[in-house]
């Protein structure tokens, strides 16, 4: 029997898949811990997305520039926390929607005015070969980055599950009065968990970089799917999401193909919808 | 009474909950060692109480003297490291984790990793039950194992004060006396005690001494046995 290219469009879609995964990880820790959706997400990765491509221009490559990447947007993360979203939580729950949707133009706007609205790719990418495995042509710079994706996604889980402060935020998203009552400083830990949602975006921006251009709209085309990826996983659940961001590649992939690739996003809503209508809470979801 | 400060002391306490004031002019006192029983009925004001102690609500007024220090305006996570411990009304474990997680989790401001070791072993050591449990997910637990299990993370901290919601509420009447003994063991072991209970007999019988409590203030105060032999007590809450 003939599969024609579908082994092909599965190895393609499992690798999207996985950097929507480490895209929506943050978001979904971040709601996760402090009921916060962060509606400014995908500027976060496009800022990463031009933080990558800048410091190419000082000679480093996307995967040189990742972990420089990934502290800078821990530490701009945490501040936001600290001077901005502490505050939208201390009003009522509409300021936390405004906020952050504000914060989205805000940023978008500035990017526009700063670097303009041109595609911008980096000027020295480290992969540029194609892999010919069994019939399946896969392209190193797209195979990296799912990789590295892949790796930074397990070191997550890990964190979450193994260490103290993984364990602390399990608590707080699970009921922060009690874990209040543990001794945990919720203020800190939220400050540490909107870092950390937001370095996610900035290890997604490094490894896109190896196969995208960044401009200043660039966030919200994965802003969107990365929301449709914690819905559909279950907002808060951290599994859920590496289950709803494979199969949101995959059926973007095939349904780009096999459909047409204008409406690649067709069928991703409809499994969302039908998701929805079904399972309100998400695939993984709990309540 | 002894000379000594008491380990707490609230005076004049007032605090608001639920746009209601619940705690209205309190005052009482826990000395080192002792099991303080607070009872009364629904809405007499003593879970506010207790959230007011650990810090999660805020009081209006008064203070609350802990070993001489007033701490009613502390964050919670500091009241925790100053020594009191709160296990909430309806036990609230961490039901996706794991019973060594939430124990652990309740060892969460003890850095020294030995002493977290020592408090695992004294906390299982008192409800063995959870020994065998340890890898479970807090929410495959029955009621009254999820109750010792909240009472253990409680002294995980290894707390000067453990504060207990209604440990009883809810609870299987066969289990009750296992979570008792696992109180006055705690109890024994030096740590001071103030226990909420609407199980009035069980508490008074438990407690070194003892307040009612109605709409927010001290109405009958004295030491378990008298007031357990109080008629007003005996009337309103046993039932005799």
């Amino acid at each position: 029997m003939d599969v024609g290219p579908l082994p092909q469009l599965i190895v393609s879609g499992i690798l999207t898949g996985l950097l929507f995964a480490l895209i929506s990880v943050g978001l979904t820790l971040i709601f996760g811990v402090m009921d916060v959706v962060n509606f400014a997400h995908g500027e976060f990765l496009m800022l990463a997305m031009y933080a990558t491509f800048g410091l190419g221009l000082i000679g480093l490559n996307p995967i040189l520039a990742l972990p420089v990447v990934v502290v800078a947007m821990f530490v701009l993360g945490a501040l936001v926390y600290r001077f901005f979203v502490k505050r939208l939580l201390a009003g009522p729950p509409e300021a936390v929607v405004f906020g952050t949707f504000g914060l989205l133009v805000f940023l978008q706007g500035a990017a526009q005015f700063f670097f303009t609205s041109d595609y911008r790719s980096v000027l020295n990418p480290p992969f540029s070969g194609t892999l010919h495995l069994g019939g399946i042509a896969i392209g190193e710079a797209q195979l990296a980055a799912g990789l590295g994706a892949l790796v930074l996604i397990a070191a997550i889980f890990g964190f979450v599950e193994y260490t103290e402060p993984g364990r602390a935020l399990r608590a707080l998203s699970e009921d922060r009065v009690a874990a209040q009552l543990m001794g945990i400083d919720v203020q800190r830990m939220n400050a540490f968990a909107f870092g950390l949602g937001i370095a996610c975006t900035g290890a997604a921006g490094a490894l896109l970089m190896l196969t995208y251009q960044a401009y200043p709209r660039i966030g919200t085309e994965f802003a969107l799917t990365a929301f449709v990826v914690v819905a559909l996983g279950g907002f808060g659940s951290v599994h859920g999401v590496l289950l709803g961001a494979l199969l949101v590649g995959l059926v973007e992939v095939l349904g780009g193909y096999y459909i047409a690739p204008a409406l690649k996003m067709l069928p991703v809503y409809a499994l969302y919808l039908a998701v929805v209508f079904l399972r309100p809470q998400g695939l993984l979801g709990r309540r | 009474m002894t000379n000594s400060t008491p380990l707490i002391a609230v005076r004049d306490l007032e605090v608001d909950y639920a746009g209601v004031r619940a705690v209205q002019g309190l005052s009482l006192y826990a000395s080192r060692g002792e099991i303080v029983a607070l009872v009364g009925a629904n809405g007499a004001g003593k879970s506010t109480l207790l959230r007011a102690i650990s810090g999660i609500v805020r009081a209006a007024s008064g203070a609350i003297a802990f070993e001489g220090e007033n701490i009613a305006s502390f964050e919670p996570h500091t009241i925790v490291r100053r020594g009191i411990s709160h296990v909430p009304e309806g036990r609230r474990v961490f039901a996706t984790a794991t019973v060594r997680d939430n124990l652990l989790l309740g060892a969460y401001v003890m850095r020294d990793r030995a002493e977290r070791e020592r408090r695992l072993a004294a906390a299982l050591a008192t409800f063995p039950r959870l020994q065998e449990r340890l890898d479970q997910r807090a929410s495959t637990l029955s009621g009254g194992e999820q109750q010792m299990l909240a009472i253990a993370r409680g002294t995980m901290s290894a707390p000067k004060l453990l504060m207990l919601d209604e440990p009883s509420l809810g609870i299987a009447p066969l289990v009750i006396p296992a979570i008792y003994a696992g109180i006055r063991e705690i109890a024994r072991s030096g740590t001071t005690v103030l226990l909420v209970e609407q199980n009035v007999r069980e508490a008074l019988a438990i407690a070194d001494r003892g307040y009612v409590l109605q709409t927010g203030r001290v109405v009958a105060e004295g030491t378990g046995a008298d007031l357990a032999g109080d008629p007003l007590v005996q009337k309103a809450f046993l039932g005799l």
